[in-house]
């Protein structure tokens, strides 16, 4: 299995739409790269747990190693575990959803769909790099086309919210570099040689002082892409002002980017620093789950209010990473998969929604249920999701979470995991009240508050990319076994690195 | 022969590089701000010749040096002269102080 | 052992198919009831709901008579076990069915229930226009509830506790362009989510007490006085309250949310929102009696902490009798129905905080389960019987009936004999499952006792106060009587009578079950008596309550408004619910919207996103300020290249020696 396939096949998807003109043979090209990306996914699926059912346990599979620049000993090395599979298996869902999404597109849409294709390219290289310069060159190159999408085909302040979303992930990206080149001048292969590679850093020794000074910047970088909690706030303008698509990639991949990013290079690499960080990284969780979650609750506008759930959710990712126990670890895994899944579901159904009524605020919508049945059960079994209904996959994400954040005795952890607990309920108040308002209740095209709209429900392209996303929301949420059992090999891996480190 | 002491010709050419400099810095009218730039490169030759001869009496090299300076400073004044001509034909002026826009 | 194993592989083949018919049926109908399936939507679920039923019965047949017993003991029967979310190795979320006396009685109750409502449906709800939705959630329903009660494991349970939530919700808010029914829906789920936290912190702090979420184990390790689990549990504290104290109470918060108990039950009232049948089956006779149902499953526990027992018995105490009182005051059927569940709840979850534990120590607990069960049958027939009368009435509010015995024949005969049983009065299935309540709070608890006397006075007070106010109280009103004539609907079709037929017979003949006989907290038989001399009392409160409701309320009179009045504000507190309602809308609007909410969001805007716009500023000052030195002066660029020059000559002569 040729790993790389996962980054050539959204560049030859690029080049391809590089030779094509208007909307039609654009989004044809498109669905098929991304169809293409998703059946890749699943063969490296089944190829992946073949070498596991085979005895293979190697911690990394399918692993390729060319040199890329000698003198500074970079590589182009590739390799994945279970949970690079599941965040790629999320990055396919994802990607084909958006694009089913973005299938009427009118303006300059082939250069909308190779945003998108590169944006996928950068997530899929991020997500199976297993050196940290090749890991920062595809991050980075997944950083860029968000901007234009948000900046071009974005609604509202969309200029201010693409620079101020550009900026404050460009300075994630800074803070990430001085983190890993601060990593990689402390590595030592021997012959005063210092390595980028993530397998090798694993089994040395990087002494805890020098851990204690890149630590913070590794994982605040990292928690910028995730919303950590106070740099969040391009969290809310960046996906309100972005197009469907890109909300959706933005809160479905680019937000896990952050969170794999802090369990791979910031925790896996640094484990002293994140014992001795864990209680702040767990305090600013905290905050982050509550406070966006009463922040939600004041919002009016659709997308905001996911957007700031989407702040309370990754906070229960970060959490999960803070707590430092091999559950809390899976949950959190988990919780990323479920949540850009979640999280795109919703978006998927907020534009939907928006395409056809031409408003997002709550107070002005109402009855939809009446007049657009699927959506509107898209945009419920969403919401459901978001507040953890077991069945579908938050439950099992967060309960994972919660009992793994439990088993670290001490009050302090345990007051933590309860203010974390106590979020589903907040979370179920904004999600039952934007429901119930915009769901259900009477229609209020009928007394003439909004224009009247012809409202229309989903099309096949847009009940394909729901569907799809329910599935794996379904499906994880049913059978929560087969993601752990995928999880288990690399969370263990990460944590025998963590319970090296004697508390 | 050698009557004039070297310092005389030092203090010469430091006070054509000023004067040239002063020039450079005050002149707003292109035309004299060459003509200011000409005077450094000459205050410049004086300076190889004379360190030639007092120096190395025996090579040549600063010698070559000073027809070399006087074949490009020729060749710049050209291209400069060029430059202000088309800055005139643009701005109708060669003034200076009216081409900001290298700020840009 | 060889004969254990013989005995789960009959239980295995058929057992699992009970919750997983009405989840196939879901599924089903859920996906294709819109349109395809819409016309055959009723047919499917009652006979998906028949198989579940048959297979049910066939169950405790099979249970209580051929093989649950062991050595006299019934034992607990665990089938079909799948790991379902690892999350270390002693922790985890196993599906497991779980067959002991209670949850196979559950099973009975609640696919029987489920199927009368689901035949009474097929009447009521005709030319609904989300008819196939409608069933589709019913049968979500049922697979949630089946699969509550026979959970093994306290993950288990509470993930299908959820579930049934998410289809009281989506029942509730079945009318969903009513503004009023979302909000009740709304309510019901937040209200029991909040619940649900308490419930899941208990879950935590029992469970990683004990070590195992499973039942049996926990159980088993908890009632063991040498366990290492008990003694660190009993021994932990957390603000001088032990740690099983803590466990205990947070989970029956959870318990008591659902089960709708003081101070929480003000979801229960609204959710009446919903299509009628519905209430019967989850807000009268399942889903509310969940809360009765896990504190039974956990009761060796709770059984050994005093004080969370005494948490359970007091709060059980006062729901029923506040909600009989306020149940006196309200106009509307359905309402004065819902504060009787509460009120009948009540009575279940105190009988089992005054029950001992072993033998005949634990009447409480069997009368627990006998009043659940009996009251399944009176009160989902009550429900049924409001339905009918709402059918025809179009109204829910008792001023809008009256007389309606000439009209509706069938339905004032079991609406009676409904009210008698919930009323105490023999030979009716409430008559025995009551007396057993009291014979057991009165052995262990005088002040509940009376509490209990009392109320169940005034349960027959207002019971019949409805009872005389739809069916007697004069002539019917004018529209009514017009109806009665010119359409020959009446009653409703026979899916309508059939269910109330059934459900009478089940609420004359249920009381004569020998319920000790099956089901103890110990599992052995028992025997138990009636008491004739201490029947007299409570049947004598209860004949009185309900002559006064006959005097009041058999002919329209002045009297009740005027006994309303010199009451003054003692009733208007009854009738307001006791405030309890604005009390809850004060903390949320106030508190929790203005003073948390508004502050977080504003915070948010101003000061952590000001903080983010204050660096983006600042940086474009400090650009400003420097961008006047590239002034686009060549001269003014010479002079610094110069000044630069100038500058590291004088380093290079005086610093660089």
């Amino acid at each position: 299995m040729n790993l790389s396939l996962l980054v050539i096949l959204p560049f030859a998807t690029a080049i391809a739409l590089l030779f094509t003109k208007g909307l039609k043979p654009a989004r044809t090209i498109s669905l098929t790269g991304a169809a293409a990306q998703l059946i890749l996914g699943f063969v490296l699926l089944y190829f992946y747990l073949q070498e596991r059912n085979a005895g293979n346990t190697a911690p990394m599979l399918f692993e390729d190693d060319y040199t890329w620049y000698a003198p500074l000993n970079i590589h182009y090395y590739i390799g994945v575990d279970g949970i690079s599979i599941a965040m790629i298996l999320l990055t396919a869902f994802v990607v084909i959803s958006g694009v089913l999404v973005s299938w009427h597109v009118q303006k300059w849409s082939r250069d909308f769909f190779l945003l998108l294709a590169i944006l996928s390219a950068g997530a899929y290289g991020f997500f199976i790099s297993l050196d940290l310069f090749t890991l920062f060159f595809f991050l980075e190159l997944a950083v860029i086309p968000k901007f234009l999408l948000i900046g071009i085909w974005g609604s509202g302040k969309k200029e201010y919210s693409a620079m101020r979303l550009a900026l404050m992930l460009m300075a994630g990206s800074a803070l990430i570099f001085v983190g890993l080149v601060g990593l990689y001048l402390n590595t030592d292969m021997g012959n005063g040689q210092h390595t980028f590679n993530i397998m090798q850093i694993s089994q040395m020794n990087i002494s805890e002082s020098v851990q204690k000074i890149f630590f913070p910047f590794a994982f605040i970088g990292f928690g910028i892409f995730t919303a950590l909690f106070p740099f969040h706030t391009w969290v809310p303008d960046g996906h309100s002002s972005a197009p469907t698509a890109a909300s959706m990639f933005l809160a479905g991949i680019s937000m896990k980017l952050g969170g794999y990013g802090c369990l791979r290079v910031a925790t896996f690499l640094m484990p002293d620093a994140a014992q001795h960080y864990s209680w702040i990284i767990i305090v600013l969780a905290c905050i982050a789950i509550l406070y966006g979650a009463f922040a939600t609750m004041m919002q009016t506008d659709l997308k905001y209010i996911n957007a700031y759930s989407s702040v309370s959710h990754c906070g229960f990712v970060l959490l999960g990473i803070g707590m430092l126990t091999q559950t809390a670890i899976l949950g959190a895994v988990m919780q990323m998969v479920s949540h850009g899944l979640m999280t795109a579901l919703f978006f998927a159904g907020i534009g939907m929604i928006y395409d056809r009524t031409h408003t997002r605020q709550v107070a002005q919508l109402g009855g939809l249920l009446k007049a657009m049945p699927f959506i509107s059960t898209i945009f419920v079994i969403a919401g459901l999701c978001s507040l953890g209904l077991p069945g579908l996959s938050g439950f099992a994400a967060e309960m994972t979470v919660f009992v793994g954040s439990w088993q670290n005795a001490g009050s302090f952890y345990r007051i933590a995991t309860i203010i974390a607990c106590a979020s589903i309920v907040v979370t179920s108040v904004y999600i039952l009240r934007a429901t119930g308002k915009a769901i259900m209740g009477p229609l209020p095209i009928a007394t003439g508050d909004v224009p009247s709209v012809t409202l229309t429900d989903a099309k096949w392209n847009e009940k394909l990319a729901a569907g799809l996303l329910v599935l794996g929301i379904v499906a994880i949420g049913v059978a929560p076994f087969w993601l752990t059992n995928l999880l288990t090999s690399g969370t263990e891996m990460i944590m025998q690195k963590i319970a090296a480190v004697v508390k | 022969m050698s009557s004039v002491p070297i310092s005389h010709i030092l203090i010469l050419s430091t006070a054509l590089f000023f004067i040239g400099l002063y020039g450079l810095f005050t002149r707003r009218n292109m035309i004299t701000m060459l003509m200011a730039i000409e005077l450094i490169l000459n205050s410049v030759n004086i300076n190889f010749v004379v360190f030639n001869k007092y120096l190395y009496p025996e090579k040549l090299d600063g010698i070559f040096f000073t027809l070399f300076i006087i074949a490009i400073a020729a060749a710049e004044a050209a291209v400069a002269i060029a430059i202000i001509i088309n800055l005139y034909r643009s701005h109708k002026s060669i003034d200076v102080e009216e081409a900001t826009e290298m700020k840009w | 052992m060889e004969k254990q194993r013989v005995r789960l592989m009959n239980y295995a083949s058929y057992i699992a198919l009970i919750p997983l018919v009405p989840l196939a049926t879901f599924v089903l109908l859920g996906l294709f009831g819109k349109k395809t399936l819409k016309p055959l939507a009723g047919i499917i679920g009652c006979t998906a709901l028949f198989i579940s039923t048959a297979l049910a019965v066939y169950a405790a047949y099979h249970y209580f008579f051929t093989d649950g017993k062991t050595n006299g003991v019934y034992q607990a029967v665990f089938v079909n076990k799948v790991h379902w979310l690892q999350f270390s190795p002693s922790l985890s979320i196993d599906m497991e069915i779980m067959l002991d006396p209670i949850s196979v009685m559950m099973l009975v109750v609640v696919t029987f229930v489920s199927l009368m409502v689901h035949i009474f449906s097929l009447g009521y709800m005709k030319g609904e226009e989300r008819f196939g939705t409608y069933f589709s959630f019913l049968s979500l329903f049922t697979f949630s509830m089946l699969g509550l009660v026979m959970s093994a494991n306290i993950f288990q349970i509470y993930i299908f506790w959820e579930l049934v939530g998410l289809s009281s919700y989506l029942l509730i808010g079945f009318y969903y362009n009513k503004p009023a029914a979302v909000a009740a829906s709304k309510k019901a789920f937040i209200v029991t989510r909040f619940a649900d936290l308490g419930f899941l912190i208990g879950i935590l702090i029992l469970g990683f007490q004990a070590d195992s979420f499973d039942f049996h184990t926990i159980i088993q390790r908890l009632t063991d006085v040498n366990s290492p689990q008990l003694i660190g549990i009993a021994t932990a504290s957390f603000l001088d309250i032990s740690l099983l104290t803590w466990a205990l109470t947070l989970i029956f918060i959870g318990g008591a949310g659902k089960s709708a108990m003081f101070p929480l039950h003000i979801w229960l009232p609204d959710a009446m929102e919903g299509p009628t049948p519905v209430s019967a089956l989850i807000h009268a006779a399942t889903m509310v009696v969940a809360g009765v149902f896990l504190v039974a499953r956990l009761f060796p526990v709770f059984y050994i902490n005093e004080a969370a027992l005494v948490v359970v018995t007091w709060v059980g105490a006062i729901s029923a009798f506040l909600a009989a009182i306020i149940a006196c005051t309200q106009t509307d059927i359905k309402r004065v129905l819902a504060y009787s569940t509460m009120s009948q709840i009540g009575y279940m979850m105190f009988a089992l905080g005054v029950s001992g534990y072993g033998g005949e120590n634990g009447l409480g607990y069997t009368a627990s389960m006998f009043h659940l069960f009996t009251h399944a049958f009176f009160k989902s027939l009550l429900f049924l019987c409001a339905g009918a009368i709402i059918h025809y009435v179009h109204s829910n509010d008792i001023k809008d009936m009256g007389g309606l015995r000439k009209y509706m024949p069938l339905t004032h005969l079991a609406f009676l004999i409904a009210c008698l049983a919930i009323a105490g009065i023999p030979p009716f299935a409430g008559f025995f499952s009551k007396e057993e309540i009291l014979l057991a709070a009165s052995q262990s608890n005088s002040a509940i006792y009376y509490i209990a006397l009392i109320t169940s006075g005034i349960t027959a007070f207002y019971m019949f106060r409805l009872y005389f106010s739809v069916f007697w109280k004069a002539s019917p009103p004018a529209p009514l009587q017009r109806r009665g004539e010119e359409e020959n609907h009446a009653e409703g079709s026979f899916s309508m009578k059939l269910p109330l037929v059934l459900l009478t017979i089940g609420t004359v003949g249920a009381g004569f079950i020998p319920f000790s006989q099956f089901i103890s907290a110990d599992g052995k038989s028992f025997a138990s008596e009636l008491h004739p001399g201490f029947s007299v009392l409570p049947v004598a409160l209860a004949l009185l309550g309900i002559f006064f409701a006959w005097n009041l309320y058999f002919r329209p009179s002045e009297k009740p408004g005027k006994m309303a009045a010199s009451l003054g504000s003692l009733y208007r507190l009854a009738y307001k619910k006791f405030y309890i309602d604005e009390l809850y809308l004060f903390i949320t609007k106030k508190i929790i919207f203005n003073l948390v909410g508004r502050p977080a969001a504003w915070l948010d805007k101003n000061i952590v996103d000001g903080t983010m716009n204050g660096i983006a500023w600042t940086t474009g000052r400090i650009s400003t300020a420097i961008k006047g030195i590239q002034s686009g002066r060549v001269q003014n660029y010479a002079l610094w290249f110069f000044a630069g020059i100038i500058g590291l000559l004088l380093v290079l002569k005086f610093w660089m020696k």
